[in-house]
């Protein structure tokens, strides 16, 4: 069950704590995978410590239209195989309160968390629609569904990748490609590592799981949706928090 | 037949897995060759790819027969 042996994956903001989760799952489970991000060096040390073998790294700056536009086919080139799986789960948030939130900070997360996941998906969808076959993750977030003070950009950004995921799903599927959606609660990563442990505690409490997600929670997730068991799963949004938000 | 019509025909029999017999100019993709509205929008990507024009979706709509495809392509060309 749930084996990916012979498939090709491209895993986006792959050198975060989730991204990075995510492509070691797939990866382990037997996929070929594409790492892309914008460090070269963490990159670098990722593909080694897969094991060198079916891993490949592209670095890609993904608020570059072009560079968003070009990467599967980057990522083919690489793997020297066509694409059988994108995960989009590059993203950035610039958080603060909407009085205080420039056209920029807006503009920047709209931009590399919906406008680039679209433009990969429309990338992949060409050849994945053309072999009949495929499988496309979005990581959301929770915060697409519940809101969030201070991430009126980012929680836009992710409810807007539910409803695009789900159109594309219905113009897919008579191909048999699914288009999915995966969203995290709160998750431990190096980037929320840093909050005082108060505030930790205080999330913590909020999650009936009694925990902080992982980012394996999260992988775990998208390894199924990737899988042909999951293959009368399309348009669905999967949520990933301890409980926190039942939706 | 012209070096367009030919192409067409090729790219038709190709990409909607049909019989070349029955890509007559006349044959409509969708009542006579079997495309659902994916199909045409791929076939008019494959197109613009061959053909290297650009058809945008007011034409694109239009183009329902084979003889439509190879008429539009053939008048982007003179032009």
């Amino acid at each position: 069950m749930f084996r990916l042996d012979g498939k090709t994956a491209l895993v986006t903001g792959a050198s975060g704590g989730i991204g990075r989760a995510i492509a070691a799952t797939l990866h382990a489970q037997g996929a070929t995978v594409i790492l892309s991000g914008t460090r070269e060096a963490v990159l670098q040390e990722q593909v080694k410590e897969l094991g060198g073998e079916r891993a490949f790294y592209v670095t890609a700056n993904l608020s570059e239209a072009a560079e968003a536009d070009a990467l599967v086919g980057k990522a083919e080139e690489a793997a020297g195989a066509p694409l059988d799986i994108l995960v989009n789960n590059a993203g950035l948030t610039r958080d603060t309160l909407a009085l205080r939130m420039k056209d920029q900070d807006w503009d920047q997360v709209l931009n590399v968390d919906l406008s680039s996941p679209f433009r990969l998906c429309r990338a992949a969808l060409k050849g994945m629609l053309r072999r009949r076959a495929g499988r496309i993750v979005n990581i959301a977030s929770v915060v697409g569904t519940t809101g969030n003070a201070g991430q009126a950009n980012y929680s836009a950004a992710k409810a807007g990748m539910v409803g695009m995921s789900k159109s594309l799903a219905q113009e897919a599927g008579s191909r048999g490609v699914t288009v999915n959606v995966v969203a995290p609660g709160f998750i431990v990563t190096p980037m929320t590592d840093v909050l005082p442990d108060a505030q930790k505690e205080k999330l913590t409490s909020a999650i009936p799981l009694g925990r902080l997600g992982k980012p394996e929670d999260v992988a775990s997730a998208v390894l199924y949706l990737c899988t042909e068991e999951a293959g009368w799963v399309t348009g669905s949004t999967l949520h990933v928090n301890g409980g926190m938000a039942m939706v | 037949m012209s070096e367009i019509a030919d192409k067409v025909k090729k790219i038709v029999v190709e990409h909607l897995g049909v019989e070349e017999s029955k890509v007559t100019p006349e044959a409509s993709f969708i009542d006579d060759l079997g495309a659902d509205s994916l199909d045409t929008v791929e076939l008019v990507m494959a197109f613009e790819e061959a053909f290297n024009v650009e058809i945008p979706e007011d034409a694109a709509e239009k183009i329902a027969t084979v003889k439509d495809a190879i008429d539009y392509i053939e008048k982007q060309k003179a032009a």
